[in-house]
């Protein structure tokens, strides 16, 4: 037994040993260098691409290590503990920069910042230093399948309030037999879904109560369009795919493959969807259109997509000198070159290699028109007048805040009663003051 | 020598210092810690949630404990009689074990939530004593087979000639069960309820893929409510409040270890 042990440690430390050396010959070189850890697994292939261009035409390289989706804060604080840790890295806003505040380095000056087309996509710190960059600005509403609609004999046309999408939503449902399809695809709960409305939704009614008070972030929210919150979720939830007591298991992909099979005529989603929407055996773009979530709150006529963002760039001040260079130069380069800024932007055969690009809108000067279908509605509704809602839950106080009011949301759909939806206000109003005192005492 | 004790320092007591150390830390990334003293101990006590959850770990814990031994040991006992089969069903047995905890958690979860709809019962994510007992049920579908492995290799070593002495004796079948075969396989019980009473107490993976806490935390056994206070908060004090519940929890699972090794050691007979 002892012999069996003592194999097993002189394994454990050879393997630390091994790992130790590996890392050492990692950092030990002087020359500069880059290490992206990257937010959207989505874009993971076209970042790898990116890097490995950008070490050819400059000989600086460049590593880029995508984290897990859900797993962006756990990867992140474990590679900044390291000695190679990232240069470059993301916070989601307000909320996520307070756990990182202190490995930002202050953006100010440098030549990356100032090809931002609007002061707005800095992420400031209180003392007005610049903690990150946003660089990739997205769009979601209520995605529609305009042939499913026509079917059922509207048009997008007609949709233009809260109390039309719920005349045709329930239409469609008391005529779902004959249809053969639902309003909504399935307002999935489970955890690859609930940020649709945990998160996601619940933007309106805070954006709303800030529009009306005037502010932009809070430390105890009032649930002023709860209400209007509630009856959009009992819309989403009574005009569904499925038995409202079923969404607790369903998830994301279930939702997004009941919209494809043409079984749902609305989607609640984000312009990020348009790779997973369109294509070969899916949907073309004139299939397709975004519409505001209209939450019968202020001029609805008006009311634009909800954009914004939560990918913000920041760069380690613990790393070296010539490193934090670098992964400037690689910023800029890649939001003012034209390899990287077709990259970033374009769509099919936008990569060197031929593969399609991010399909992203950047906030720089150099961007390109984004050949993504939602972005450019997006664009189009703005320049028509409509107001875009913006986003404001960056500044929810928590990931807990999120889950006790996707909790509540969950046991309100399976049995709808005022008791449950108390429970939902409680999480949502309380659940914020607390959440709040307890990330700021 | 050497080598083992310098790997067992690199492997094991280095960062259980480190850990040590980060507990009485406001910390974001373990190198960047600042001493701030015992407050983290002071909150995470002072946390609602943490106790809840050890609550809920206990119950699980000690039903778990005695289900898995239990079933464990009748199988066992059933498998070393002479008959056609014994190794297959033993095969059988022993399999669910080589299967992860995070897929197993998501397989079940799909099961119980099939069921649970057939019923017309509320889902997993709204129930918590389907949660519970579904926690329950995976744990002993995983463990019972490894658990019967132990019991079949400690009844195998019950000396031929104390059966035979008892049976000369006149002992029936339950006597000899209770006064030879118990007393012999002592040492495997102590193994046995050491090991599923330390696993049943840090069970994360099916936890957090099985139910992840739902409804709202009742659920939440005390490793996955570590795990929250790590993740799921925001602002700088929460790190060093999560370090200090795992070191909480380690002293926990030391101290209920090291008892129940006591209690049953005790119990043990010297051939």
């Amino acid at each position: 037994m002892k012999r069996v042990f003592a194999l097993m440690m002189s394994l454990v430390m050879c393997a630390g040993l091994a790992a130790c050396g590996s890392s050492e010959t990692a950092s030990s070189d002087d020359t500069a260098s880059v290490y992206y850890l990257n937010f959207k697994p989505e874009q993971d292939a076209q970042w790898q691409e990116l890097a490995k261009v950008y070490e050819e035409e400059t000989g600086v390289p460049v590593t880029v290590v995508t984290a897990a989706s859900g797993d962006y804060e756990t990867t992140l604080m474990a590679e900044m503990g390291k000695s190679d840790a990232p240069t470059l890295f993301q916070v989601n806003g307000p909320v996520g920069l307070k756990n990182w505040a202190d490995y930002c380095y202050d953006l100010t000056g440098t030549d990356v910042l100032s090809q931002l087309t609007s002061d707005a996509y800095a992420l400031k710190n209180e003392d007005g230093s610049v903690a990150g960059i946003a660089y990739v600005i997205e769009s979601y509403g209520i995605i529609t399948n305009k042939t499913l609609l026509e079917k059922a004999g509207y048009s997008v046309e007609d949709i233009t309030s809260f109390e039309k999408l719920k005349a045709v939503a329930e239409d469609i449902t008391a005529r779902k037999d004959e249809l053969g399809f639902a309003a909504f695809s399935s307002a999935g709960m489970d955890g690859s879904s609930d940020w649709r409305f945990k998160t996601h939704l619940a933007n309106l009614p805070i954006y709303f109560e800030y529009q009306a008070d005037g502010i932009g972030a809070t430390d105890a929210i009032k649930g002023t369009y709860l209400d209007n919150y509630r009856a959009m979720w009992d819309l989403y939830i009574n005009n569904s795919t499925c038995s409202p007591a079923e969404l607790s298991a369903k998830t994301g992909d279930d939702s997004r493959n009941e919209f494809l099979a043409g079984k749902a005529v609305f989607f609640q989603n984000g312009s990020w969807e348009y790779g997973n929407l369109v294509g070969e055996g899916k949907f073309t773009d004139d299939d397709l259109v975004m519409i505001p979530i209209y939450f019968g709150v202020g001029d609805e006529a008006n009311q634009g997509l909800c954009t914004g963002t939560e990918n913000y760039w920041c760069v380690n001040n613990s790393a070296s000198e010539a490193d934090i260079q670098a992964t400037l130069d690689f910023m800029n380069w890649c939001v003012t070159s034209e390899v990287g800024t077709t990259a970033m932007c374009g769509g099919e055969g936008a990569m060197p290699s031929g593969e399609a690009g991010m399909g992203f809108v950047i906030p720089f000067k150099g961007a390109l028109e984004s050949s993504n279908l939602f972005v450019k509605q997006d664009a189009a509704m703005t320049a028509a007048g409509k107001t875009p809602v913006s986003w404001n839950f960056p500044t929810m106080p928590s990931e807990e805040w999120k889950n006790g009011v996707g909790s509540a949301l969950t046991a309100y759909a399976a049995d709808q009663t005022d008791d449950n939806w108390a429970a939902v206000v409680s999480a949502f109003v309380d659940g914020w003051a607390t959440e709040y005192q307890l990330a700021n005492g | 020598m050497a080598p083992t004790l310098a790997a067992f320092c690199v492997g094991f007591i280095w960062p259980f210092l480190h850990g040590l150390y980060l507990s009485f830390c406001q910390f974001t990334t373990v190198n960047n810690a600042k001493w701030i003293g015992v407050g983290n101990y002071a909150k995470a006590l002072a946390d609602t949630s943490f106790i809840d959850s050890f609550k809920f770990t206990v119950a699980f814990v000690i039903v778990a404990t005695l289900i898995i031994n239990v079933t464990a040991f009748a199988i066992a006992l059933a498998l070393t009689k002479e008959m056609k089969g014994t190794n297959i069903f033993r095969t059988v047995f022993f399999m669910p074990n080589l299967i992860g905890g995070i897929v197993l958690g998501y397989i079940w979860q799909t099961l119980f939530n099939a069921v649970l709809m057939k019923m017309g019962q509320p889902l997993l994510a709204l129930n918590t004593t389907a949660g519970y007992w579904g926690l329950i049920i995976l744990l002993c579908w995983q463990q019972i087979g490894y658990m019967m492995i132990i019991y079949v290799a400690g009844l195998q070593n019950v000396p031929p000639d104390l059966m035979e002495a008892a049976s000369i004796d006149g002992a029936n079948n339950w006597q000899t069960l209770l006064k030879v075969k118990l007393p012999m396989v002592m040492p495997s019980i102590t193994i046995c309820l050491f090991l599923t009473i330390t696993n049943a107490f840090k069970l994360f993976d099916q936890n957090l893929s099985l139910t992840a806490g739902d409804p709202a935390h009742t659920t939440e056994m005390m490793a996955l409510n570590i795990y929250y206070t790590f993740y799921a908060r925001a602002g700088a004090a929460w790190k060093g409040i999560g370090q200090a519940k795992a070191v909480i929890f380690f002293i926990l699972v030391v101290i209920i270890g090291l008892t129940q090794l006591r209690a049953t050691r005790s119990k043990e007979v010297q051939q």
